[in-house]
């Protein structure tokens, strides 16, 4: 496979940042999934796309809108009626998908080199997260595994909730650079770390 | 001003897009009649009450949802897919320059 650069090279400084004397309240990273793929179903077919993903990655994804699931390395949620973004560690979820989202099924398409990948953790993400989205981050209303679809200005972003205090986003490649900087600029005053 | 997505709960109107009056309904694109060709461009009921629209969640899940909006109190009373929703559309034609 061909060697993915990310777009955040030039602007990723690992180490503390911000006012993290009083200890830092957001870990972000960037964490370049080997693939990253999204599966469109025909209606009527989600039943049988959700059945295919799970053969092909084990993720049991849940009825319902907005929903997902994380299991280690691979994690899975619908962010549009009858779509889903399927994301593994490892390279080369596409071929397996490709081979068992047939044509009467639906569609895949392979984002692993369109889309990047930003992780935000600890105890003050749901309040740096709430400045950009108008969304409610409270684990009640945004359980784990659960996903939702949003803009942050013009900046799509796919956002799934892998953790109590930690939630993966999506946005496209072309964005990262500015999303990164503003995501830093916003948790510079609960102190936080590049990993 | 909030908008229920049916498929993404309740959000922001700035994630929207309005998409015109969902009472219009086109012509076949052979069409000659210009009275329903008229109509289909121009006439707007533009009624003091509930209207039937046609949003676009742009900025979420990008579903088309048909809503009932009150344009006097902003109240939406029903937000549904467009897909699969019943096409509801006035039955009466409106005759040229009658009032709402
Ligand atoms: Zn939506």
């Amino acid at each position: 496979m061909v060697e993915r650069l990310s777009p955040l090279e030039s602007v990723y400084r690992v180490g503390s940042h911000g006012r993290f004397e009083d200890g830092v309240g957001v870990i972000l990273s960037e964490t370049r999934p080997g693939s990253i793929t999204q599966v469109a179903a025909w209606p009527g077919e989600e039943a049988r796309a959700i059945a295919a993903i799970r053969k092909v990655s084990g993720l049991a994804l849940p009825d319902g809108a907005g929903g997902g699931v994380v299991d280690g390395d691979k994690a899975a949620f619908g962010f549009a009626p009858g779509k889903f973004t399927v994301v593994d560690e490892a390279e080369g979820l596409a071929v397996a998908l490709t081979k068992a989202i047939t044509p009467a099924i639906g569609t895949m398409t392979d984002l692993s080199h369109g889309r990047t990948a930003i992780r935000i953790e600890g105890p003050e993400a749901e309040w740096v997260l709430a400045k950009f989205f108008a969304v409610d981050f409270a684990l009640p209303a945004f359980p784990v595994g659960a996903a939702r679809s949003t803009t942050h200005h013009d900046v799509f972003a796919q956002i799934q909730r892998t953790g109590g205090d930690r939630f993966d986003i999506y946005v496209f490649r072309s964005f990262a650079r500015s999303f990164w900087k503003a995501l830093g600029h916003a948790a510079e005053e609960v102190g936080y770390e590049v990993a | 001003m909030l908008l229920t997505c049916p498929y993404c709960g309740p959000r922001d109107v700035s994630e929207f897009t309005y998409q015109g009056d969902g009472n219009r309904q086109r012509p076949a694109p052979n069409s000659q009649d210009l009275q329903a060709w008229n109509e289909y461009v121009y006439d707007r009921q533009n009624p003091a009450g509930d209207h039937n629209e046609i949003w676009q969640h742009s900025g979420g899940c990008r579903s088309h949802i048909r809503v009932i909006r009150n344009t006097v109190s902003h109240v939406t009373s029903s937000t549904v897919p467009v897909r699969g929703a019943v096409h509801h559309r006035s039955t009466e034609r409106r005759k040229p320059g009658a009032k709402a």
